[in-house]
């Protein structure tokens, strides 16, 4: 049975609480920009009118219905996706893993972009309610069919190999990105743009009722995922080692890859494909904290959301009123992060 | 008692242990020795429960292996493998804990790992990452993260046995003293020890029982004297070997050259 209630390890709390408390502040200054920086620029005065509802209508709007849904998910995409890369890091034990690794944002693009371009007929005979959801539901099964596919295919003999699940989410990745072509050469002008949101990611579309239940889900796994920190501190003695102090090897490595999967489908579902966070946020974190995962994994989600939500700031002011989608300005940022950390590494 | 009945297992398709019956009594220190791959860290490992083809061969007390979980495995024997690894960038003291048992409570951490980095000339270099530790340090790093688990083990009340897979290979010769009469300790506890061991002079000298296998089979077990005897020895490692008995009264062994 995992717990939480695991022993404790003994960190220097001075240079812990330091870190927490900066990677708060930051985070803090983030949001408050997030909502006052855009085209419509708000005071702190407005933003506190608006906040306590004595604002104008249009400053209202602008912060409760554009501004705060975007901010939120923001926040938990990169928190989430955060704790899903040094989860996966933790248990490959290998520092270049990544949620996009094992396929699923891949399956959710694909199944995406297959509404989209094939699918238009179909959602234009939908309620206007439905209409909204198909797509962020396309994204969602989208990532969870390749879910069950890859750990199917890794717990193929009944021993669950990681190695199997990496190659068949590579494979699955590769396939994905040849059809996903084969539908844009497919697709019309107006399709080709809603592509463009599916295949590198933005915050733009964020309305509340999206943002709850795909937040609702990430918060929910990326908690799940928290209370395997000891097992994962564990599996780096190892697999054999790690069962021998206890853990049931793999029980625990379906269960992470599955709740990995769980909080990235739904981040998909909300935020389009966004690379690099999952594995750019721990490794950032271990640059300040060389410890373990009871600390790295809810310093990554602090780390992770601070990326998105400056990430997400620099695409909405960079080229107003055009929007850069934001996985370019993270994969401009994690690409050579990702390269310098080949080349850092010389044992990879 | 932690007993294996006609074991059996394949690896890969071909035969590791073959028809192996052995059993480590509490307060034993049993050295597994015989040439290289003679079987002898695999048979370390179906002891260990690693083996599902084979776990219904071994039992705890009585019970089966295949009948306990993997927690449940843990608090009944430890296990250090040959070569133990750390992916992860901790401290010596980091890395012992990961050895306490996890229904122990926080605060009594302390209480069990200080003895043991003590005793094992650890505690000094605690906060060190052990990455920047020597080969034979990291491995008494490791061994202090298993005495952990097992003394986290009789601690919350559970009976445990060690195995430990060459853990001499990387020590000096007085670290590798210490770190069998540390051994040699807790079987006075009534702590059943099983090492494999390619030092026969060590087995000689420290074990109270010495199996001697090849190609998977146990062919000796029996107290060392009686089992490391030139013949038996000459006829298994397939070199001549010479057994002689020390002024101290302590067995010699050596290759004849």
């Amino acid at each position: 049975m995992v717990s939480l209630d695991a022993p404790q390890r003994s960190f220097a709390p001075g240079k812990l609480v330091a870190v927490y408390v900066g990677l708060t502040a930051l985070l803090m200054v983030a949001m408050f920009c997030a909502l006052t920086i855009g085209p419509v620029s708000l005071t702190f005065a407005e933003l506190w009118a608006a906040l306590i509802g004595q604002g104008t209508i249009a400053t209202e709007t602008i912060l409760m219905d554009i501004r705060a849904p975007r901010m939120v998910l923001g926040i938990m995409v990169g928190g989430s996706l955060a704790i899903s890369g040094a989860c996966l890091q933790g248990l490959l034990r290998n520092p270049l893993a990544d949620p996009g690794l094992i396929g699923i944002t891949a399956g959710a693009s694909l199944a995406v972009v297959f509404v989209i371009v094939l699918g238009a007929g179909l959602i234009a005979l939908l309620p206007p309610v439905l209409e909204v959801a198909v797509i962020p539901l396309a994204a969602f099964a989208g990532g969870m069919a390749v879910t069950f596919l890859v750990l199917g295919t890794a717990s193929i003999g009944g021993q669950f190999s990681v190695a199997r699940l990496i190659l068949v989410g590579v494979a699955i990745t590769a396939i994905s990105g040849a059809m996903i072509g084969v539908m844009i050469l497919m697709s019309n002008d107006q399709q080709l743009r809603e592509l463009t949101f599916w295949t590198m990611g933005s915050l733009a579309r964020s309305n509340w009722s999206t943002v709850v239940i795909a937040c609702v889900i990430m918060v929910v796994a990326s908690l799940a995922l928290l209370r395997y920190r000891r097992e994962l501190d564990m599996m780096q003695l190892g697999e054999r080692a790690a069962f021998h102090a206890g853990v049931d090897v793999g029980r625990v490595k379906f269960q992470i890859c599955f709740l990995v999967a769980i909080a990235v489908g739904a981040g998909v579902s909300a935020a389009g494909p966004i690379g690099f966070v999952g594995l750019v946020a721990p490794h950032m974190t271990r640059l300040f904290i060389r410890s373990s995962h009871f600390v790295v994994l809810p310093v990554s989600a602090l780390v992770g959301a601070n990326i998105l939500l400056f990430a997400d700031l620099f695409v909405r002011n960079a080229i107003p009123p055009s929007e850069i989608p934001i996985g370019i300005a993270t994969s401009l940022l994690g690409g050579p992060f990702f390269l310098w950390l080949l080349l850092r590494n010389r044992r990879i | 008692m932690i007993e294996g009945v006609a074991i059996n297992l394949s690896l890969g398709g071909k035969p590791i242990l073959r028809d192996v019956t052995v059993a480590l009594r509490p307060g034993e220190l049993m050295a597994v020795c015989g040439p290289n791959g003679a079987g002898k860290s695999t048979l370390l490992s179906a002891l260990a429960g690693e083996h599902p083809s084979c776990a219904a061969s071994v039992s705890y007390e009585g019970t089966a292996a295949n009948h306990f979980s993997a927690k449940e495995l843990a608090q009944r024997r430890v296990v250090l493998e040959q070569s133990p690894t750390l992916s992860a960038e901790f401290t010596l003291q980091e890395l012992v804990e990961l050895g306490v048992p996890i229904d122990i409570a926080p605060e009594g951490m302390d209480a069990l790992i200080t003895p043991i980095l003590r005793t094992l000339g650890l505690w000094e270099m605690k906060d060190r990452y052990v990455s920047e530790l020597s080969g034979g340090q990291r491995h008494k790093a490791h061994l202090a993260r298993i005495l952990t688990q097992l003394n986290g083990n009789r601690q919350m009340g559970h009976h445990c046995h060690v195995f430990l897979d060459e853990p001499t290979a990387s020590l000096d010769i007085s670290q590798q003293a210490l770190v069998l009469k540390a051994m040699q300790r807790l079987t006075e506890d009534g702590v059943g020890v099983l090492v494999v061991l390619h030092d026969l002079n060590l087995a000689a000298g420290f074990a109270d029982r010495v199996i001697l296998m090849r190609d998977g089979r146990v062919l000796y077990s029996d107290v060392p004297s009686a089992v490391l005897t030139e013949e038996r020895l000459t006829d298994i490692y397939e070199t001549p070997i010479l057994v002689e008995a020390a002024s101290s009264g302590q067995m010699v062994i050596q290759p004849r050259f």
